[in-house]
């Protein structure tokens, strides 16, 4: 995968540090983390009782239409409408159960929902971008939206962002907490996109890529994507002590 | 750690999404020793970071994490304390929460570690999480004894220390050294 941002920008590749796939918090590429990256090593500390365990959060919050996109106004909202599920494991192999997923994402025209999003796309009164779901025994998800577009941001010249879907999830423990991005196959933007490219080892970047399926695509109705996601383990099982 | 899936930045436009319903408040204001914890998240050029999301977790006030492998036990606090909140910050930066003193919580080797609460910070231009920890400035004895604090910077130590005020318990987050010398937060890898 070409890495031309990084030769645009003068950065060298980050390290592959061996030891997890996330990016480095200093990425010069992306511009905003030149002032909020921190800059001292992290402390390693031991793992308590405190990093182990972790929120049972939001099961009786959802609503049944919550994971559908497409239905939480009078009309559809417009694009190409798609199905994205897969399954959520820890570091070990074992299935996330019971595991609350929120998403967000732009419209099919690349706009936020959002006071903040400045960008001259039309909004769609059909949309909002939000959804979340609650992971079954299988530790599967699945959502109905609708493909977002790409956009531009200030973050270089003819900067755009591949098209992306925000993922926030929560593991077993304070540990496995993870905010991430969904990408689209075949994106023609990921050789320019600092964010994606910030991630070290080219397998890391794969893992957020989602695999177009046609056994998820439903006929005459959605096409399908696959997306799995794997948290961190816990390394450890926390003890009650009283 | 093979296959683990990799971080990526919250973004700017997180709100709709995750800050839909109030999750700043872990007990009722008139919880007898309901506590406001606040503060303000700043970047390296002291600017106030108006598009970052806070979260917390930590024991009820006996020391307890209803944590999910074990049976959730009903906390002292409130039938329906979960030991997490979130919050966003505003147009200046800051957040905050209504939440309860933990209680001591065991760390390794049989010992205790102080009353403390764990942070999380997300926000563009974070393309992963920064953790640090909340420790409370009226448990001078047992700071000065916790095993995860005695593992940080001796001389950076009180940036993990709330401080008290007519507002609650400040706590301010600083992602890089400020303008005037102010340390970068301590941040863990957990």
């Amino acid at each position: 995968m070409s890495r031309k941002v990084d030769e645009i920008h003068g950065v060298e590749a980050p390290a592959d540090t061996g030891d997890a796939p996330h990016p480095p918090y200093s990425y010069p590429g992306y511009e905003s983390t030149r002032l909020r990256a921190p800059k001292r090593t992290l402390t390693i500390a031991p793992r308590t009782l405190s990093e182990l365990t972790g929120p049972v959060y939001g099961h009786e919050r959802i609503g049944a239409l919550d994971n559908d996109l497409t239905r939480q106004y009078a009309g559809e909202p417009l694009g190409e409408r798609i199905i994205v599920t897969g399954r959520v494991l820890d570091g070990d192999g074992r299935p996330v159960r019971d595991g609350l997923i929120e998403l967000w994402q732009a419209n099919a025209a690349g706009r936020y929902t959002h006071a903040g999003d400045r960008h001259p796309a039309p909004l769609d009164p059909n949309f909002s971008g939000a959804g979340r779901c609650v992971t079954d025994s299988e530790g599967r998800y699945r959502f109905v939206t609708v493909k977002p577009g790409a956009y531009p941001w200030g973050n270089h010249p003819n900067a755009w962002r591949p098209a992306h879907i925000h993922f926030s999830l929560f593991g077993r423990s304070f540990r496995s907490r993870l905010v991430t991005q969904m990408y689209f196959p075949g994106d023609p933007l990921f050789h320019q996109d600092p964010i994606f490219n910030s991630i070290p080892d080219e397998r890391g970047r794969e893992r957020l890529i989602s695999s177009f399926d046609l056994g998820i695509t439903e006929p005459e109705w959605a096409l399908g994507y696959n997306f799995d996601i794997v948290l961190e383990g816990r390394d450890a099982t926390p003890m009650e002590d009283h | 750690m093979p296959g683990v899936t990799p971080s990526q930045t919250v973004g700017p436009f997180f709100h709709d999404a995750l800050l839909a319903e109030d999750q700043t408040r872990l007990v009722d204001e008139e919880y007898p020793g309901a506590i406001r914890l606040h503060g303000t998240v700043y970047d390296g050029a002291g600017e106030p970071v108006p598009d970052a999301m806070v979260e917390i977790w930590q024991a009820d006030s006996r020391g307890r994490y209803p944590h999910s492998d074990a049976p959730l036990k009903a906390s002292e606090d409130s039938e329906s304390f979960t030991g997490f909140g979130r919050s966003g910050t505003d147009w200046e930066g800051r957040f905050g929460f209504v939440t309860v003193k933990p209680g001591r919580v065991p760390g390794p080797k049989g010992t205790d570690q102080a009353p403390h609460v764990l942070m999380t910070v997300f926000a563009r231009g974070l393309l992963k999480r920064v953790v640090t920890r909340i420790y409370f400035p009226d448990e001078e004895a047992s700071n000065a004894a916790d095993p995860v604090l005695l593992t940080v910077q001796e001389d950076l130590r009180y940036t993990l220390v709330a401080e008290p005020g007519a507002g609650g318990l400040r706590f301010d987050v600083r992602l890089q050294d400020g303008p005037g010398g102010e340390p970068e937060t301590v941040f863990f890898s957990v």
